[in-house]
């Protein structure tokens, strides 16, 4: 107590991470905190840094490739499309109709995986222990059993290749696509009536962890959160990559730009994301799923610089390469959608208490392979 | 207000007891239940999958369609392969390998050995099951462990060895009597 009668206190630091549960990965946060409130708080990162941008500029073009899987490993499948994308555009491969159309379905579900996690583990952050990513993982377990059989691998898939894919999708394989994506409104609607509703789950995530417009598109953030600032920003649309352009969905933006926006934006996504897969699997077309100029071996890219940018489930992701015409690439750069999105996780976290900076952490969807490289 | 504090709480519940009660009575749907109860009970990989590369021989193991070639080796994204080429007395190289090393901690499994191979020799096995007690030695796998027969590629993956076989030439090698013939 002091002369004035006033009690003295003291700001406290907290370091959360990097081994904490809520933390999704290898991830520390530095807080400092006056009383439970946050009143500063600066991400470390670099605990799970793997060194990829130098050793793809060590490999031969193919052999980053399983290597982009391991950048955001959820979501491999977008990860080796933007790599492969970037590529292409430098080296002015043409893919054929049918690889697009496999690359869209494949991208998609990769969406429906990511943003069902995503989903779940928020509601695990929120305390909703276990049950609600219990029932992600149960319906991710089907779009992995569908990419291990086509790809070989559940999560690994190394299933790009430039100018295509690696595999045809056969008859049999795109049955169980088609089974995958008539289910999936229906565990929509459970997840919905499960938790949507929930009034602790509203009181914990509206209006909490408000990200303004004007900062969203300052801080370059992409993806569903700045969708749901409000920003309507998708690659999809903007850039009409591959063969976007031939299929009718819509965009979800949010209004506040809060935890509870950001969540019902991925809800809202899958819905979207199940449209397209139906208009996908509808029309793919028959053809080859490979250029078949493009070779294996001894691949080369002309000298120059180019930049492939996807909507991966996380955000806008990019590679930038630099060729000198050689087997390698001379410069490798990846733009990671996660890494970006944290940046702006002081500004939504300040003011709030800290159990809540643990949620808004989760709102953002991060994976550390992908932030750390 | 018509709905009433907690209306959302008691909503969750109902699905998770629907869920929770659903999983007894399945009447052996494997679409919601997807134990399996390992290792009495085995899941059978899709044909695509891949775990460890191995190299397929024909009819007997001398009779190998690896040509230490090396092209596995250097388009190894992890670098795991070691070859070195058998040669004979004279110091003429014998087409096959005396060493063909991979090392399993470093592999990762992303098959790009078997998409490279020009003699369908290296291709992705489906075994899943391959712990071993030491950490350094046993982990790397040597030639005798690698090779296994076309039969049991036929075995693990149909579709893909009956297609190989149909394409594949035959690759000549110099025979020094004590390989077999090729078929």
């Amino acid at each position: 107590m002091s002369a004035t009668g006033i009690i003295e206190t003291q700001t406290l630091e907290v370091s959360l991470g990097p081994q904490h549960p809520s933390t999704h990965g290898v991830f520390r946060m530095d807080v400092v905190l006056d009383g439970e409130r946050v009143v500063k708080l600066k991400p470390v990162m670099g605990y799970l840094h793997r060194n990829h941008e130098q050793l793809a500029e060590k490999m031969a073009w193919l052999g980053s490739m399983p290597y982009t899987d391991r950048l955001d490993y959820f979501c491999s499948m977008t990860n080796n499309w933007a790599y492969a994308l970037a590529v292409e555009k430098l080296a002015g491969i043409k893919v054929p109709e049918r690889a697009e159309y496999i690359r869209v379905i494949m991208a998609e579900l990769t969406r429906l995986l990511n943003h069902s996690c995503a989903v779940g583990f928020l509601f695990s952050d929120c305390g909703a222990w276990f049950t609600p990513i219990l029932y992600a993982l149960r319906e991710r377990e089907r779009i992995l059993d569908f990419f291990e059989t086509v790809s070989g691998a559940r999560m690994m898939c190394n299933y790009m290749r430039f100018g295509g894919v690696r595999v045809d999708l056969n008859d049999e394989s795109l049955t169980m696509a088609r089974d995958l994506v008539v289910r999936w409104p229906a565990f929509l609607d459970e997840f919905e009536k499960l938790l949507l509703a929930n009034e602790v789950f509203l009181a914990r995530t509206q209006r909490v962890g408000i990200l303004p417009r004007e900062l969203a598109i300052n801080a370059s953030i992409s993806g569903p959160m700045a969708r749901a600032s409000g920003v309507e920003y998708d690659i999809r649309k903007v850039d009409k990559y591959g063969v976007y352009d031939r299929f009718d969905f819509r965009v979800p933006v949010g209004e506040k730009g809060d935890t509870f926006d950001r969540f019902m934006i991925r809800i809202l996504e899958m819905r979207e994301s199940v449209k397209i897969l139906e208009q996908a699997l509808r029309n793919i077309p028959a053809g080859p799923f490979i250029a078949p100029e493009v070779k294996l071996r001894n691949f080369r890219v002309p000298a120059g610089d180019g930049y492939g940018r996807i909507e991966a489930p996380k955000g806008e992701l990019g590679f930038y390469l630099v060729s000198e015409g050689g087997a390698k690439p001379y410069r490798y750069h990846v733009r990671p959608p996660s890494f970006i999105n944290l940046t702006v996780l002081e500004d939504m976290c300040l003011g709030h208490k800290v159990a809540d900076a643990v949620i808004i952490l989760g709102s953002v969807d991060i994976v550390l392979g992908e932030v750390d490289r | 207000m018509s709905r009433f504090l907690g209306k959302g709480l008691i909503d969750g519940l109902i699905v998770t007891t629907k869920n929770f009660v659903g999983s007894y009575f399945d009447g052996g749907r494997k679409d919601r239940m997807f134990t399996y109860q390992y290792p009495e009970e085995r899941m059978k990989l899709p044909e695509n999958s891949r775990s460890f590369p191995f190299l397929v021989y024909d009819g007997a193991p001398e009779n190998m369609r690896c040509t230490a070639c090396k092209i596995c080796e250097m388009e190894c994204p992890a670098q795991c392969i070691y070859i070195v080429m058998e040669r004979d007395a004279n110091g003429k190289p014998r087409q096959r390998p005396k060493v063909f090393d991979i090392d399993t901690s470093v592999c990762m499994q992303c098959g790009i050995c078997a998409e490279v191979c020009p003699f369908d020799s290296i291709k992705m096995d489906c075994d899943f099951e391959r712990s071993k007690h030491g950490r350094f030695e046993d982990l790397l796998a040597h030639l005798p462990e690698l090779l296994k027969s076309n039969e049991y590629y036929h075995q693990i993956k149909p579709a893909e060895a009956t297609r190989v076989d149909a394409t594949r030439r035959p690759t000549k090698k110099p025979t020094d009597g004590t390989a077999t013939e090729r078929k």
